[in-house]
């Protein structure tokens, strides 16, 4: 693939979400470029990841950091593991910039983690920049507005 | 009545020297009981000054359970205000912090108070001409709180008159917010980056506790700093560490090193870990940092600065700060079995942004939410609320490394993984628990 089709761009958000929601996290990694970063602001409609704190700002060593220690032997927080559940609106392509290499889908989503006797449900907007890399879509940024992104919560183990 | 309302008695015998009873994490009694004498004895962190800059700023937060509201007066102090309009209760800010201008009007029938809390005007007063309002709690408008102290721009309340005053509480262990101030090359601080709030289902001595637990980091943390550490090892040779390793790395420091790192105990259940070194001493120097230090203090005095690590100062009952990455965490009670953690990031004034960034880089990776750290913790504090209801044992042990001839109320250095100030803790508690309670007749 060298320019992908906006059906492309679709099919590769929901794809995402999938191996999310399946527990297929290594393939999931695979997804992101090697400078790739996962990022959940803190604050409503937040620009600076550097000098305002996030919930998550995460290259591929941090996440692969999370995707190890889920399968941890000693991971007590896990011990039973999570669960989790994306419900997505289409994804709308926002920009496309094919000389850039440069594509951006927006996804409003309900998503829903489990563990135990408990379940959280939380609001919120996924932004993915991908490119096109080696013929394939990669994840230059995903960046997950949570709704109350500053609320108080409780422990969020997995990815939205 | 209760068991324990009323009966000092009762209160002293949760807590033996070695032991305390799970009563003091459970108990809904015990909980209101501490939200009325250890909240109201002693000096409660309520917030920094930074957050209130200007006149008529302010920020609403709670000391126990109640509502406060510090505020910048016209004169340029900060004032403690209770958040409740004298007329019918109503909150009087609509948000966490704002700007009032030059005094407060409630929204529901436009009392205004100035920003010292002193009533201004109340729409159509002739209707209370004879009804004694000058006699009233509503002429004292927004009651202030009257023990209220700044202390290099942390300020803190005690909303009894009963208690020490504020030296006397704190004494030598005010020199761990020295050091934070102090690492400014201008000796200021500011409130920056935003606050990460983690709401957590367990009684909140047990995050005070946790913060001077040397024993624990290296098995509840394995799954996250161990692991940080094998994925850093599977790059290839000669790449630089990155930060988030510098960070997570030393939890899986071994039992000597923590043995070594040392712990100082205060009076009144103050006390710090990292008194020789700690987890935060092995940090990459930061590029203009040293110099702008040097020429601040001269090198003596930048050397004795940054050679402070301390890693953990806990300030008793819920405040524990972090010097050498300016940090601070509030453990706010709201129920026997619930927390609500506040951790708050400063800016070192006239120090290069590279010192802010690490410090939310820290504060992101070890007390948020979504913190793999934070999960370890949380995961242990939930399961001991949960294991505290087994009725065959109801006593926590605190014993390791006691001494018999250890007296409460002293300064002393220790063995890094003694927990002796989580007795030191539980010795406060007691005192500032029956201070000021009446034994019922
Ligand atoms: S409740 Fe505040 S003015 Fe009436
Ligand atoms: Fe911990």
């Amino acid at each position: 693939m060298k320019v992908p089709s906006n059906q492309d761009l679709v099919d590769f958000v929901l794809h995402e979400t999938r191996l999310i929601d399946t527990h297929r996290l290594d393939e999931w990694l695979d997804l992101f470029a090697d400078d790739g970063i996962y990022w959940m602001p803190l604050e409503w409609g937040q620009t600076d990841p550097r000098l305002t704190a996030s919930l998550m700002h995460e290259d591929k060593l941090l996440l692969k950091v999370r995707v190890e220690r889920l399968k941890g032997n000693r991971t007590f927080s896990q011990k039973p593991k999570s669960r989790c559940h994306h419900v997505l609106q289409t994804p709308q392509v926002d920009k496309r910039d094919e000389a850039a290499n440069r594509y951006v889908t927006w996804t409003p989503m309900h998503y829903v983690e489990t563990r135990l006797d408990q379940q959280d449900l939380y609001a919120a907007w996924a932004t993915h920049t991908l490119a096109v890399i080696d013929g394939t879509l990669k994840i230059k940024l995903k960046r997950v507005d949570i709704v109350n992104c500053d609320a108080a919560f409780g422990n969020i183990q997995l990815f939205m | 009545m209760g068991k324990y309302r009323g009966n000092v008695e009762a209160i002293k015998a949760l807590i033996r020297e070695t032991e305390v009873h799970r009563d003091v994490y459970v108990d809904d009694e015990v909980f209101a009981l501490e939200m009325e004498h250890v909240f109201g004895n002693t000096w409660v962190y309520v917030g920094h000054e930074s957050q209130v800059p200007n006149h008529g700023d302010y920020f609403a937060t709670t000391v126990g359970l109640q509502p406060v509201l510090m505020v910048r007066h016209s004169d340029d102090t900060v004032r403690v205000l209770h958040n409740r309009c004298p007329h019918k209760g109503t909150r009087i800010t609509a948000e966490g912090c704002g700007n009032t201008g030059k005094f407060f009007r409630c929204p529901y029938h436009a009392w205004s108070f100035k920003t010292d809390g002193s009533l201004l005007a109340i729409p159509l007063r002739q209707g209370y001409e004879h009804a004694g309002i000058e006699q009233s709690h509503a002429v004292l408008g927004l009651a202030p709180v009257r023990h209220v102290h700044n202390y290099r721009g942390f300020i803190f309340a005690k909303l009894n008159d009963v208690g020490p005053g504020f030296e006397e509480f704190f004494g030598e262990s005010l020199t761990s917010f020295d050091n934070m101030v102090d690492r400014s090359p201008v000796g200021k601080l500011e409130v920056a980056g935003g606050v990460l709030r983690y709401m957590h289902n367990c009684n909140w001595k047990m995050l005070v506790e946790n913060q001077t637990d040397t024993c624990h980091p290296m098995v509840a943390h394995e799954s996250s700093a161990g692991t940080a550490i094998k994925v850093w090892k599977q790059l290839p040779e000669g790449s630089k560490k990155p930060m988030a390793v510098e960070i997570y790395g030393p939890f899986m420091s071994s039992y000597e090193f923590f043995e070594n790192m040392g712990i100082k105990v205060f009076p009144n259940g103050h006390g710090y870990t990292g008194v020789h070194h700690s987890i935060h001493s092995d940090y990459s120097a930061i590029p203009g940092y040293y110099d702008k230090m040097v020429a601040a203090y001269g090198e003596n005095r930048a050397k004795a600065i940054l050679g402070e690590n301390r890693h953990n100062t806990c300030y008793f009952p819920n405040l524990m700060i972090k010097g050498p990455i300016q940090l601070i965490r509030v453990f706010k009670p709201l129920a026997a079995n619930k927390t609500l953690v506040e951790s708050w990031t400063f800016r070192l004034v006239d120090a290069p942004d590279m010192l802010l960034e690490r410090t939310l880089v820290y504060n992101r990776l070890i007390n948020a939410p979504t913190s793999v750290v934070g999960h370890d913790d949380l995961e242990m504090y939930e399961r001991a609320q949960e294991g505290l209801h087994v009725d065959a044992n109801q006593w926590v042990n605190i014993g390791r490394l006691y001494e018999p001839s250890e007296q409460a109320d002293m300064t002393a250095v220790i063995n890094g993984t003694s927990e002796r100030q989580m007795r030191n803790q539980f010795h406060a508690w007691s005192k500032f628990m029956t201070m000021s309670m009446q034994q019922a007749g």
